[in-house]
Order: C-alpha cells, then structure tokens, then sequence
C-alpha cells in the first residue's frame, strides 16, 4: 500500500511518520516501557502486537502527547512529540481502547462538540458529523443517547471521531478487542478503506490474526521492549506455518501413516506413539487434499484430523522463549485456532 | 470514504501554540458541552434547587427569634448570608463532577485535540455558573415569598446576585484543583467540605459578629465570606458600594490568577 497517494504526501522529514527511539515510561516500580523503538513509514498499517500489560497503550500513549515520555525521543512526522506537541496534535487522530465519546450526549452532539473544537464553524460541524454517521453506518442512531449504543457502534463512533480532522495519522488503540467477530470484520474493513485514502494507521492489537490481516509491519512487544519486528511474512516464517494434526483409528497403521505424510507432504513429521498421534507442519495447504487421498486408498482410517494456526503464545514462545503471561485475556488464542474435526 | 479522504501534512497551517481568541472559543464550545450535559441529567440539579429552599426556610424559622427578635427583620440579614452560604457550597460540586468526568475517556480525546489546554477546565466551570444562577434566584424568591423586601431595589439586587456568582465561579478553581489533583470524586467532596464549612460558618452570614469572643471575631472580620456577605447586604439592603464589594471583587480575581494556572499544570501532568 506504500505506492498509494505518495505523490501528494510529502512530510518535511521524507518518509516517517512515527520516529520514536529509546522511549521509556516508568510507573512506580514497573517499567512500563523500556526503550521502544519504533518507526513506522507513511501510508502504512503499523502493528503492534503484545499480551495485555505489554506497553503497547502506553507507547501509544506517548506517541499521541497524552503521556510524557520518561526518556527517549518520538517525532510524528518529524514533529517532537513534547516539545511541537501541539502540532503533532494537529496531524493525529486517537481511538482509546475505550471509547472516548461522552456518554451522556448523542452521537451528533459528541460529533459536532469535537468538530467545532477542531475550529469548524456551526454549519459546517453539523455537516461534517452528519457525513461521518452516514460514512460509519449510524445514521439511525444519531439522536439517540450512547448509553443504547452496542460496542461495536461506540468503537465507529470513537473512530469517525478521530477522522473529523483527516488526521494523516491515526492510533488504533486494540480497536477491535471485545466485539464479536462480524463487527471486527466490519472494522477491518473500515480500517483497511481508511490507508487507501492515503493515512497512515498504527495500532496495537492481542490478536496475531488481526496484526496479519492488517499490518504492513509488525513489532512485537514484551515487557516493554520490542522483541519482534518485520513484515508480517517475515514473523511468520521465524514462528513456522500452521501445523497439520492426524489421529489414526488403529495403532498398527502408525508407521505407514508417518511415511505417506511424509511422502505426500514432502516434510518431516512428528509422531506420540500413546495416542497415535502425527504432528506435521503444513507449508502447502493444497496437498493435504492429495494426502487424504493418498491415506484412504492405503486404507487406513482417522478418527480426527485439525489445523493449528500458529497463536500469539506460539509466537512469543518462539521469539522470547516463555509463553504469555496469565493475565492475557483467552479468547485470543481461541480465536486463532480453527479446527476442523472428521 | 470520500469525507474521511486526508489532508498532507503540508497543505495545513500548523502552529504550536493556540491564540487567545481560539482558547476563548474552546472553552466556550466547552461550556456548551456543560450545558448539553446538564440539560440530558436534570436530576443534577437537585442540589441547587432545593438546598437554597430548605436552608433559607430552616434557618430563617429557627435562628430569626433569636437573634432578630422576630422573623421578619431577620430577613435582611439572613438572605444575603444564606446566598452566599448556598451558592458556594455549590461550587464544590463543580469540582466533584469535574473528577468524575476526567476519569471517563472522553477526556483523553479532548487530550489528544490541538485544543488550549485550559479549555476543559475553564468550560465546565463556566457551565455551572447556570447552576449558581439557578440558586441565587431560587434563594431571593424564597426570601420573597416570606415577606423580604430589599431597599436596595430590583436593580442593585441584580447587581448583587451577578457579585455572589462571579465570586463563586472564582472559588470554583479552587474546587476544580482539588478535583484534578484528587484520586476520587469523594475525596475531592472531602476535602471541600473541610475548608468550606468553617469558612461558611466563621463569618457574619448568620449571627453579628459582635456577639463572638473577640479572638473569634479577628478571624470572622478577615473572613472573606463576611467580606463579600457585607458587600451583598449593602447592595441588597441600601444600595450602596462600598469597600467590601471592592475586597470581594479583588479576592476573586487574586483567587482566579493563582488557581487557574495551577489547576491546568496540574491537569496537564496528570496520566
């Protein structure tokens, strides 16, 4: 997506849009974050990605002016985040992990209020809001209080709030954790629409699915250091490729098993004797059909054959040698497996 | 996507600093957002409507014997007091609400706005001079109906009410500081109420001064309630200014200079 509206964007300093090294935020006793590096090019997705408690809202946080980094520089289009904050205020759009929309007022009203801040005048606040309901789907709801808002209605709202101004850079701040997986996709969708136009999109997300249905690039992040980072392709290659899992009925036909896998697949495979159990990584999905094939004319029967998606612990598991931690919320692994059961 | 197409960086004017008309207009849309907000939730105004109701009535009935001899020259005395007694308790509210709403994430996107810092603040407080209105009338209507009558007339009672608002919106940065420096909204009321009660109470607003022991009386003559209670009775009750209205009106502006420029460092620093 880099090649979209590079003609007219033109920052002073070329190419950045987010320059931040050696950021640091230190909270008490725990180093929230402890010197983050990140640098994201103009007109991309930038992902990234952590378990809960990581540091990915407080880099966030830092980057958009809300919070005072301890050391450690960022500049948001060459920008200095502290000391021209008001400028790079100018050229970001923020969505929190929680909606930032007043709750007591209307949609309309929350949307006018915020567009008469950015300096538009009367008519043209009520223009500019109504133009956004009607962008972000929530026209019929315009009038009515936020309290009857859904989640996934506060998160459009939170988001057509950030681009009143056509910010060239927006924060995602896990703009789709807690909304159930059709609303995520919308969001996806409305993300995705939104670097066309030719912004620049940095969010956090839990999820390894969303990072690589989004993200150009990626940085993991732990501890509030980055342990990670690369394009999504490049992740995924040094965390391996999803891997294939077949169960035999009879013990006997183990070994056959093993080899046609092997043979068919053209890789090597793992096998638990107790449960008869083979374990094979699936770099080609297209051949798995040609093994089935192959192991119901050699006659030997399954009781159950699924598919696991490398998930966020795998990842972190392979980058920084321990799992996630406790606290990550569990979904986020679920959402990432599927299974499929014969 | 055609509303959400973005402007470069380069077509905008972009400045690091916002003017002092712009900080007008932001807190002004701000205090339109106050209005909204009380206008959605009327129960929030319960305070203001009935507390001017009871208190003048409970206080008139009980001390007006006592200390006027009789109700009805008590009056003159009272109302003023219980004014300015009232319509400042209510600014602490200001300072309440402002940590409640702080806490919500709508601040953090008025955080992230390029929008004059003092905004927020200066908004909301300016929003609940409607709530000081609200109790400035109710009280002199209530002081009506039981038969007072300022000498003052119409016109320096007016004047007198704008005084007792004005002050109250300078007291409110107060308030507002402990509201942005405080952890909860409860101990913002706390704290309040500590410094408000024996301010309110330790001044003229409800019994002469002279009948107090004279270490006493010192600190209700320093007072700044009985200043501006003084200043309202002369207006009120004789229509004339004199330098109580004068000390009232410099310590609500000494009030203002100290306390707005401290609240929104200390909202600026804040996580």
């Amino acid at each position: 997506m880099n090649h979209v509206n590079k003609g007219q964007m033109a920052p002073d300093n070329g190419d950045w849009a987010v320059e931040a090294h050696g950021l640091v935020k230190v909270f008490g006793e725990n180093r929230a974050v402890d010197g983050v590096n990140l640098n994201v090019r103009t007109g991309t997705i930038y992902g990234v990605l952590g378990p809960n408690g990581a540091g990915k809202t407080t880099t966030i946080r830092m980057l958009a002016t809300l919070l005072r980094p301890d050391a450690g520089s960022a500049r948001v289009f060459g920008y200095d985040a502290v000391k021209e904050s008001q400028i790079v205020r100018q050229l970001i759009g923020v969505t929190g992990q929680y909606a930032s929309v007043d709750e007591s007022l209307s949609a309309t009203e929350n949307l006018v209020i915020f567009s008469r801040l950015l300096g538009l005048g009367r008519a043209e606040a009520r223009r500019k809001s109504e133009e956004l309901l009607e962008e972000f789907g929530l026209t019929e709801a315009a009038k009515r209080p936020l309290k009857n808002f859904s989640g996934g209605m506060r998160r459009r709202l939170d988001l057509a709030a950030s681009l009143i101004a056509q910010p060239p850079l927006i924060f995602l701040d896990e703009p789709t954790t807690g909304l159930d997986p059709r609303t995520r996709a919308q969001m996806w969708d409305t993300i995705r629409r939104l670097v066309k136009t030719g912004s620049t999109v940095l969010l956090t997300t839990q999820y390894l699915e969303e990072a690589d249905q989004l993200a150009d690039r990626i940085a993991v992040i732990d501890h509030g250091r980055v342990v990670a980072e690369g394009t999504v392709d490049e992740l995924k290659a040094s965390v391996g490729t999803s891997s294939l899992q077949l169960r035999v009925q009879n013990m006997q036909d183990l070994e056959i098993a093993r080899l046609t896998v092997e043979q068919v697949l053209n890789i090597q495979s793992a096998v638990s004797d107790e449960a008869g159990k083979i374990t094979a990584p699936m770099a080609n999905t297209d051949k798995v059909t040609d093994l089935l094939i192959a192991l119901r004319e050699a006659g030997i029967r399954l009781t159950e054959m699924s598919v696991q998606k490398p998930t966020l612990d795998e990842v972190f598991l392979t980058i920084t040698g321990h799992g996630v931690k406790e606290d990550s919320s569990p979904e986020s692994f679920e959402s990432n497996k599927e299974e499929v059961t014969i | 996507m055609k509303s959400a197409v973005m402007k470069p960086c380069m077509n905008r004017q972009l400045k690091n600093y916002t003017s002092f008309g712009q900080s007008v207009r932001h807190s002004l849309t701000m205090a339109y957002r106050g209005l909204l907000k009380i206008r959605r939730t009327p129960e929030q105004l319960f305070d203001v409507t009935l507390q001017p109701i009871i208190f003048t009535l409970m206080f008139t009935y009980i001390f007006g014997g006592a200390i006027s001899g009789d109700v009805q020259s008590y009056l003159p005395v009272i109302i003023p007091g219980i004014l300015v007694q009232t319509v400042i308790t209510t600014s602490i509210v200001t300072g309440v609400q402002l940590r409640e709403d702080m806490d919500k994430g709508v601040f953090d996107r008025f955080k992230s706005l390029p929008i004059a810092r003092i905004a927020p603040l200066a908004g909301a407080l300016l929003a609940d001079t409607v709530r000081y209105t609200i109790a400035t009338v109710l009280t002199f209507a209530i002081g009506y109906i039981m038969g007072y009558r300022p000498d003052g007339g119409l016109e320096n009672v007016a004047i007198a009410a704008l005084l007792v608002i004005f002050c109250s919106w300078s007291i409110s940065w107060i308030f507002a500081f402990f509201g942005v420096i405080a952890r909860t909204a409860s101990s913002v009321q706390g704290i309040s109420m500590i410094v408000l009660f024996p301010l309110t109470f330790l001044s003229n607003a409800f019994v002469p001064v002279k009948t107090m022991p004279d270490w006493l009386q010192w600190f209700v003559n320093i007072n700044p309630i009985s200043h501006l209670v003084s200043a309202v009775r002369e207006l009120a009750n004789s229509g004339t200014v004199g330098w109580d209205l004068v000390i009232s009106l410099i310590g609500a502006v000494v009030i203002v200079a100290i306390f707005a420029p401290i609240t929104v460092r200390a909202y600026m620093r804040r996580t």
